[in-house]
């Protein structure tokens, strides 16, 4: 009965950690960021004889764009065929069925309907059919509002028609980059976590990074810094492209409306955004947004209430039971778009130098895809790849204890009696799982939070938090002030030994 | 007995709070042999342990007890009744058979997974707390942002301080009583901060717990967003009018590490929805008759869990009462059913239990929607009770005699809270 989700027992191995506080060293390749994006070109290098190094900001992966993302594999219609982001795209979409088969991270083909809501958006909605069949999109079809309220009986009956595409798909980003930077780690690649890459100097041999752990040297540095990539370009004065932050604010709703639709929901899109969605998302919540607003802060993860005007407003036109007293929680991220509107892919004139910047969405989508493609300039940049007699394609996850049928979870808890204690009540995580997540890499509580739920649900974390502290505490032997919720300045509590004094007169 | 799991029972109590301990004792009272109480900390007695804060057993025990105190007594008399009392699992289901006998699926890494037979199942677990999404303060997302429930285990529980400087949002109780145990712990505590022209806690909570420790209440005031991109830095406060629409204008920064949110507290009834029971939308909780049996035959609720309870005296008689009627139907004991139903009026939020029967004396417990001084309580055309003041945050509790509604000829009846003396206060009594 065990089926293949279920094999790990995350007791038995202990995973390649991310090295701390080790000096740099010399590479062939260093990833500049820890993205999706670095994540998957991490994993397809590793399939190689190269010596390569990912380098991370953050206290973990995905902590960027990835981890606030609609969580959404196009189809791949949406693009124009003729630019770099068009063929990524479908690209993309195709192999995520394998990835997904050797990394178990969630995903599902759920079908995607991009919906018109007046008779003169028809024509648009048949060119985007077309637009999608000429670059090989599979199952587009036309839906007539009979069909969509049969399939989709809760959106609005004023849609006059819908364009269906099977092959879209949902899923959890950050558990994709987890998956894949450990697979990678799996098969040879280091990271390096609280390693923001301070300057870069052309070498002899390449280029040196400079980073707070010391001088990376290597002969490739591959810029996915993200919404910092024009900044990392300038560390070697070239100004050729500058990265504009457009901010998208999604909403969460209760569990409770988990089947409200089955399919993504899209508007017609626009030049600047593919509007604001109706979101399955693979957890089976309902998500609503992005907004897409220009900022000029890199850090401006701001939520407005002006967003949450936009983004409710919206989507009761597609869906109209929605409201905002739902929301269980609201977060924003920041699209890395560059100038130029497209993805920047390709070598510069400093040796060595490859920008994979601006990858705004489809990015998550092409991600597996630009990672081939990075491949293809490196090779022709005169790196040679020879491939691993001894690579492991294959990462088993943790099991996802909520998700299996009760007599799986029986055998679960029989196997290892932690799965018998539910951490967190409202998303139903087990101890098990949350020691699986450090195993697998976590090493703060929104590392818990985006590999197990723990802390996703309705109380928001009000009773597993302290939980989850416990065992990061233990098992990364630090003492619980000093787990964080995301690394750098984010603690959580202070010891009660040194408290400040209170102002002697009052507070008043 | 502690630790002790069979396979059969007369009565299955879900939590082991205040709530499930009391009607543990009630079906123990009433005579049910086998009682069980399944809990899902480490150790039973709920929310009260991490009360250490005194205050708990005023009308019950006629003393003042700490939170721990008030839970180790009850502990004592649930042991010493000889009720099984199983912690560290969890309740993952329940199925109701044809002949109306209930199995209980207990999850736990001691004794795996396991199915209890139960004649009369009680809901006890409790609430939780409303957070930062349910009132979406826009903003960042720093750490610091928690709610008073959680920032009290930390200190209480943890040794440890959510932060320094520190705003408070919201002026339920467990807001009030945090701002007084962070001073003590030498916190500055800024202030706190109510939308509402009046608090949600109780009085002696404002005068003991803020007044006493010069903690300024600024009322009609709320938080309109949160900055701070690792960690909290401040918050904007802004004053609302009178139909709480901020006024940004008069908004001001106040410099803060922490902001702990005290804004209410919901029921928890995911496992109630599971079994389809019906709930009340004001309370959030099941709806109950005289007996506190919910929708379901054989399953009855009480304490948080039913609506949310000023103090934990109240949710005693009540649990000790359910767990009465538990106990009695697990022996087969009918009562006639309720033929009354109660439907809140004028001024009242809800009123529980939801029906009523002649055959007996009843407490019914409501809430007011806004505060009333002086005002009066009138149930139909029965009964009438001058109050010298309402407050939403202060339960009411009025008892019925059996010979009133023996009078009464109609199904439904109807309580409302009108001014006596014709004036309307909004003041926060």
């Amino acid at each position: 009965m065990p089926n293949s989700k279920m094999k790990t027992n995350p007791k038995t191995k202990t995973r390649p950690q991310p090295a701390v506080g080790q000096p740099g060293g010399r590479f062939d390749v260093a990833i500049i960021g820890g993205g999706v994006v670095g994540c998957a070109i991490a994993r397809a290098l590793s399939r190689f004889r190269l010596k390569t190094v990912l380098l991370e900001r953050n206290e973990e992966v995905a902590f960027g764009a990835t981890k606030t993302n609609s969580g959404i594999v196009h189809a791949g219609h949406n693009a124009p065929a003729n630019t770099v982001k068009g063929p990524l795209e479908v690209r993309g979409n195709k192999l995520f069925d394998e990835l997904h088969k050797d990394l178990h991270f969630g995903f599902r083909r759920c079908g995607e309907l991009v919906v018109a809501m007046e008779e003169a958006q028809i024509p648009d909605l048949e060119k985007l059919k077309r637009q999608g069949e000429e670059k090989g999109v599979a199952g587009l079809e036309m839906w007539a509002p009979e069909r969509i309220q049969r399939e989709e009986p809760n959106l609005s009956t004023k849609i006059v028609m819908a364009l269906l595409a099977p092959t879209a798909g949902v899923i959890n980003p950050y558990e994709f980059a987890f998956a894949l930077i450990e697979n990678a780690m799996a098969n040879g690649v280091e990271l390096r976590v609280n390693c923001p890459v301070a300057g870069i100097e052309q070498a002899a041999q390449g280029l040196r990074l400079k980073t707070p752990q010391g001088v990376f040297e290597t002969r490739f540095a591959l810029n996915c810094a993200g919404v910092f990539a024009d900044e990392i370009a300038h560390m070697l004065g070239m100004k050729d492209f500058r990265i504009i932050p457009r901010k998208g604010e999604e909403y969460m709703l209760d569990k409770r409306l988990q089947g409200l639709v089955r399919r993504l929901i899209f508007p017609l899109p626009t030049k600047t955004s593919k509007g604001i969605l109706v979101i399955p998302t693979f957890d089976g919540t309902i998500m609503v947004g992005p907004t897409a607003e220009t900022t000029e802060d890199r850090y401006d993860w701001d939520t407005t209430p002006f967003g949450a005007e936009k983004v409710f407003s919206f989507v009761r036109q597609l869906c109209p039971s929605i409201t905002e007293r739902d929301t269980i929680t609201e977060f924003a991220g920041l699209r890395p778009a560059s100038d130029t509107d497209d993805f920047i892919i390709g070598p510069t004139r400093v040796k060595g130098f490859i920008n994979v910047a601006g990858i705004q969405s489809p990015g998550l989508t092409a991600a597996p895809a630009i990672a081939e493609r990075v491949c293809d300039i490196l090779r022709d940049e005169g790196l040679s790849f020879e491939e691993k007699d001894d690579f492991e394609a294959h990462t088993p996850g943790t099991p996802h204890f909520a998700a299996l049928s009760p007599e799986e979870q029986e055998f679960l808890i029989k196997q290892d009696p932690r799965y018998g204690r539910v951490v967190c009540r409202c998303e139903l995580v087990t101890e098990a799982e949350v020691h699986g997540a450090v195993d697998h890499g976590a090493r703060t509580l929104d590392g818990i939070k985006f590999r197990t739920r723990a802390g996703m649900g309705r109380c928001q974390g009000g009773f597993c938090t302290t939980r989850c502290m416990d065992i990061l505490s233990k098992r990364l032997d630090k003492p619980f002030h000093e787990i964080t919720k995301r690394g750098g300045g984010s603690w959580i509590s202070v010891p009660m030994e040194a408290p400040v004094p209170a102002k002697p007169e009052g507070v008043r | 007995m502690l630790g002790r799991l069979e396979k059969d029972y007369d009565v299955v109590v879900v939590g082991g709070g205040p709530a499930g301990m009391g009607a543990a004792l009630g079906a123990r009272e009433a005579g049910a042999e086998k009682v069980l109480i399944l809990d899902r900390e480490p150790d039973p007695g709920g929310i009260l342990l991490q009360c250490i804060h005194s205050g708990f057993g005023l009308h019950y025990f006629k003393e003042e007890l700490s939170g721990p105190e008030y839970a180790e007594r009850f502990l004592a008399k649930v042991v010493d009744r000889d009720v099984d009392v199983v912690a560290d699992c969890y309740v993952s289901g329940i199925a109701v058979d044809s002949d109306g006998s209930k199995r209980v699926r207990v999850m736990s890494a001691k004794d795996g997974v396991r199915t209890v037979q139960a004649r009369s199942v009680v809901l006890c677990m409790g609430c939780r707390e409303r957070t930062r999404g349910a009132i979406r303060i826009p903003g960042g997302r720093p750490s610091g942002v928690l709610t008073a429930g959680l920032a009290q285990k930390l200190v209480n529980m943890k040794g440890q301080l959510p932060g320094r400087r520190v705003v408070i949002l919201g002026s339920g109780d467990i807001g009030l009583i945090m701002a007084r145990r962070l001073r003590l712990e030498g916190c500055e505590v800024m202030g706190v901060y109510e939308i509402l022209p009046y608090t949600n806690g109780l009085t002696r909570n404002v005068v003991q717990c803020l007044d006493d420790f010069g903690v300024p209440l600024h009322l009609s005031t709320t938080v309109t967003y949160i900055h701070g991109r690792d960690r909290l830095e401040k918050v904007t406060v802004s004053p609302v009018d009178e139909r709480l629409r901020p006024d940004l204008k008069r908004s001001k920064d106040i410099p803060c590490d922490t902001l702990l949110l005290s804004i209410g507290l919901i029921p928890e009834n995911e496992l109630s929805q599971s079994l389809g029971i019906q709930l009340d939308a004001a309370t959030a909780g099941p709806q109950v008759s005289s007996t506190m049996e919910t929708s379901m035959p054989g399953v009855f609720a009480c304490g948080n869990v039913l609506h949310v309870h000023d103090l934990v005296d109240f949710v005693t008689n009540e649990s000790l009462l359910a767990g009465r009627f538990a106990g009695e139907k697990a022996q087969g004991i009918r009562r006639p059913a309720d033929n009354i139903r109660t439907v809140p009026g004028d001024n009242v939020g809800y009123v529980v239990p939801h029906r009523l029967s002649p055959e007996r004396e009843h407490t019914l417990y409501m809430r007011c929607k806004k505060a009333m001084k002086p005002c009066r309580i009138r149930v139909g055309n029965l009964l009438e009770k001058k109050l010298r003041f309402v407050v939403p945050a202060e339960m009411i509790m009025l008892k019925i005699k059996p010979d009133i509604l023996e009078k009464f000829q109609g199904d439904s009846l109807r309580v409302d809270i009108v001014p006596d003396g014709g004036k309307e206060s909004n003041g926060n009594g």
